[in-house]
């Protein structure tokens, strides 16, 4: 993992301006209602740094390694629980005008 | 469970975050897209500890029940007002969570570490570092634990450069030397630093910009931890989360008229600008039952909300008053400048938490245009997103702002605790203006007194 050949380096970079194009599409549709929500749902779904700790937390290295790890794991879970949670509480709040009027 | 298998599952993961963010288009799928954004995460989850058997459960295990004892009551609990500082606090973590990766990826490979992957993995940290100090201080100024002007001194700029010039020189030294990893914390210090240096100079008005770009750098040093990885989820994850802070913060620049740079560098909200001129206009000061008068002729009303009814905590007085407006056959609309609130798009969370239907909330470019056809005005907390001078006065600080044109309404109601000027220390010209009625006291009560005024007109 620590040596990455050219042509992963290649579909990486395809990859990152793939998914910055996409995500400014994405983004630029999202409901202007909705922008704060926004910001917590983004904010957990790139706590799936979680995994990139999980992989560091599996193999075999020294202690300071699998502390490190460690705390990055309670800080990315802390960031997905909240965001997910508070994402959900803030959208059930949006309602729309009762049908009568 | 074979490699094969594990990038499926990614990609499976990918997709569904993306539609998370397809589904935030609308209201009525947004539910839906959190729920995609949750079943995303769970299948990476799943499908790394397939693939990857954990040595240290004890520890894992630990870490997450942290974190979900932590992040729990944060999620369920956090009031509306205070969103903007857990969101800036959810940067810090996740800024810090991947800079912590990124230095244990260092001290497990190192210095068997190629010179690319290296010099990702340095900005990444750095990166990481100030990000994490920045919306720590951020969430400081913005929790009100410390104060929110912006400190300034002489020869600031060479102080932080040098700071960043500092990280940067050890980040290219570690690259050139792998392992001496001595330059790690040189660069860890110095990019902690100077984060704090950053934003500590940054006024309180500018906040929901500063969070904006916050969220984009803590975006994008995750999808450089997943360049150094090899992880392509984790590319994608922190590009869209990214593009996410990228984007909203154009929109919040744009909407106060300022460049980047300038927000970050330009210590914007220390100076008290004189209110000199405004001695010899007089504002018109009107009393709760004045404005009932007014209102029992009008046909459509629109209210401009600022933060400042959220500090008054008028927002379910602003609702009662628009219910009985609406009882009696009059139209009313929220108008909602993009920078109301502290944090994109609060002022829409903090008016739907009093369950003001959201199809009366419109967008300043949509609203900006029935201003002229409008009976009444009604400014409620808001003062420098109103201010006509923006358009008027080239001399301003606010000129080229984009305002809500509530002056073109017929008759104006501006309700403020006093006639002094608003965040950016500018008077307001709106004050003065012949069909501006001032209300003056705390918008909670204004409100509660123009109710009761309303319903003994009626009798």
């Amino acid at each position: 993992m620590t040596a990455i050949s050219s042509s992963d380096l290649v579909t990486n970079l395809l990859i990152f301006l793939l998914a910055s194009v996409l995500g400014q599409e994405l983004i630029r549709h999202v409901s202007r209602l909705l922008h704060t929500p926004l910001m917590a749902l983004t904010n957990a779904i790139s706590s799936v740094s979680f995994i990139a700790a999980l992989i560091v937390l599996a193999e075999p290295g020294p202690e300071t390694v699998s502390l490190l790890a460690a705390v990055a794991v309670a800080l990315a879970a802390t960031n997905i629980v909240s965001g997910f949670l508070l994402t959900d509480r803030i959208l059930r709040m949006f309602r729309r005008r009762k049908e009568e009027k | 469970m074979t490699d094969v298998y594990v990038d499926l599952l990614y990609v499976l993961s990918a997709v569904l975050f993306v539609l998370s963010l397809k589904f935030m288009s609308d209201v009525r799928t947004s539910r839906a897209g959190n729920f995609c954004g949750v079943a995303g995460m769970i299948v990476a989850i799943a499908a790394t500890l397939l693939a990857y058997q954990t040595q240290n459960v004890e520890l894992l295990v630990g870490a997450v029940i942290i974190g979900a004892v932590i992040g729990s009551p944060i999620g369920l609990k956090v009031a509306m007002t205070a969103v903007p500082q857990r969101t800036a606090m959810s940067h810090a973590f996740g800024s810090l969570a991947v800079a912590l990766v990124g230095a244990a990826e260092y001290y497990r490979s190192a210095p068997a570490i190629d010179a690319f992957t290296l010099s990702v993995l340095s900005g990444e940290m750095v990166l990481g570092f100030l990000t994490f100090t920045g919306s720590t201080i951020a969430f400081a100024k913005l929790q009100g634990l410390i104060s929110g002007k912006p400190l300034l001194y002489r020869g600031r700029m060479y102080v932080s450069m040098g700071t960043l010039a500092v990280a940067v020189a050890a980040s290219v030294y570690l690259v050139a030397n792998p392992a001496q990893s001595a330059a790690l914390l040189v660069l860890a210090g110095a990019a902690l630093v100077f984060g704090f240096l950053l934003v500590i100079a940054i006024g309180g008005a500018d906040m929901p910009t500063v969070i904006a770009i916050l969220n984009s750098f803590a975006g994008i040093s995750a999808a450089a931890l997943g360049f150094v990885l090899d992880n392509r989820l984790l590319i994608v994850a922190g590009t869209l989360d990214g593009s996410s802070g990228l984007i909203l913060g154009i929109i919040m620049s744009r909407a106060m008229n300022r460049s980047f740079t300038n927000i970050l560098f330009g210590g914007v909200g220390a100076a008290t600008t004189s209110t000199a001129g405004a001695a010899n206009k007089t504002a018109q000061v009107y009393t709760a039952e004045d404005v009932a008068t007014i209102l029992r002729d009008a046909r459509s009303v629109i209210i401009a909300p600022g933060y400042g009814m959220a500090v008054a905590q008028a927002q379910h007085a602003v609702k009662e008053l628009a219910d009985a407006l609406q009882a009696r056959g009059i139209d009313v609309k929220y108008a909602i400048h993009p920078v109301a609130g502290r944090m994109p798009g609060h002022m829409n969370v903090l008016l739907a938490e009093a369950q003001v239907p959201y199809d009366q909330l419109w967008e300043m470019d949509r609203i900006n245009p029935i201003f002229p056809g409008t009976d009444v005005s009604i400014v409620v907390g808001a003062n420098d997103v109103t201010n006509p001078a923006a358009r008027t006065r080239a001399d301003s600080p606010l000129y080229g702002m984009p305002i809500l044109d509530v002056d073109k309404a017929r008759t104006v109601v501006f309700i403020k605790r006093s006639l002094g000027p608003g965040f950016s220390g500018v008077d307001n010209d709106l004050f003065y203006l012949p069909n501006t009625m001032m209300v003056l006291g705390d918008a909670k009560k204004v409100l509660t007194d123009l109710l009761a005024a309303m319903r003994n007109l009626r009798d």
